[in-house]
């Protein structure tokens, strides 16, 4: 794939940002694999913990490296994410260790949109329980968590690698509608102090 | 508001997180079947006023599939338990004989 020459990839918006009480920005984008299979096998081990250096992640958590994580996204899969020029040699990689058919590695990069969320813990929080059906509270929801749930109508998932950070994906189709949504909870006169 | 707890990711939500999948327990008729239960089959469904057996799925979170039995009234959930299965388990029925004395639902009572 690497000798294929074409326009360089671009994300669903650009890199846009909004700022408001929280600061909202589509991030660079990243490559993502799925992986499905039996989690508790050694090949599925192998083949996440090979592409990532990561160790694999407890059910509903995510396990971050440097610049890689492998996400638990159902009982038979996980996400693994790595800088978006390394994905097609973990590709390979991957399909190198799944010789089992019951496994498979699909690049998911392109179908997928990022955005990262800054600004004071409390209120980084905040505008994610504004969206999504989930305790956000601390206790509820510590660094390594990793919920797969519903923002305002469509799917999506996040994670706080670090206090006042949260890093969300969804599908890149409704990648604007993502945006205005987060944006818009996120406006200045909308500090409801949920967790302050 | 309706709370599940997904059996298969351990996750409590509320019920948008979720998505109705009908009626548990359907036995299929198929080709070859009677009339009669074929149409049960496709149409005959239950309607109660109380405990009740759903089929649920995790749509926005894991994506799977499980079973609910809770009442339609009070919209108090007994359990959740997997898909993998054609009749609840007996300790659930235990839970509910003991909340709902006398329930009905089907032939399992
Ligand atoms: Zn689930």
């Amino acid at each position: 794939m690497s000798d294929v020459t074409g326009p360089a990839p671009v994300s669903a918006l650009n890199g846009a940002v909004f700022d408001g009480y929280v600061r909202i920005a589509e991030a660079p984008m990243r490559g993502m694999i799925t992986l499905r299979g039996d989690l508790s096998s050694s090949m599925m081990r192998n083949g996440a913990t090979k592409v990532t250096g990561c160790d694999m992640p407890g059910q509903r958590q995510i396990s971050l490296g440097e610049d890689r994580v492998i996400a638990w996204m159902s009982p038979d899969e996980l996400l693994v994410g790595m800088p978006l020029s390394e994905t097609a040699e973990a590709l390979e990689t991957l399909a190198g260790t799944f010789t089992d058919p019951a496994f498979s590695a699909v690049d998911v990069t392109h179908a997928r949109a990022a955005f990262t969320l800054t600004g004071e813990d409390a209120l980084v929080r905040e505008v994610l329980a504004k969206l999504a059906p989930v305790d956000m509270s601390p206790e509820a929801f510590p660094e390594g968590s990793f919920r797969r749930t519903r923002l305002a109508q469509v799917p999506a998932a996040f994670w706080m690698p670090e206090p006042g950070r949260a890093e969300l994906v969804c599908f890149r189709s409704v990648a604007g509608y993502v945006f205005s949504i987060l944006s818009d909870a996120a406006r200045e006169d909308g500090i409801v102090g949920l967790y302050a | 508001m309706l709370l599940l707890e997904c059996p298969n990711c351990g996750v409590i939500a509320e019920e948008t997180e979720f998505h109705g999948g009908g009626e548990a327990h359907l036995k299929r008729f198929g080709p070859g079947s009677s009339d009669q239960d074929f149409e049960g089959y496709l149409f005959q469904r239950e309607n109660p006023r109380g405990v009740h057996f759903e089929r649920w799925r995790h749509v926005t979170g894991c994506g799977k599939w499980f079973h609910a039995a809770r009442d339609t009234v009070t919209l108090e959930v007994f359990g959740t338990y997997s898909a993998q299965t054609v009749e609840p388990p007996e300790d659930l029925l235990e839970t509910i004989r003991a909340k709902r004395p006398g329930f009905k639902w089907r032939d399992i009572a």
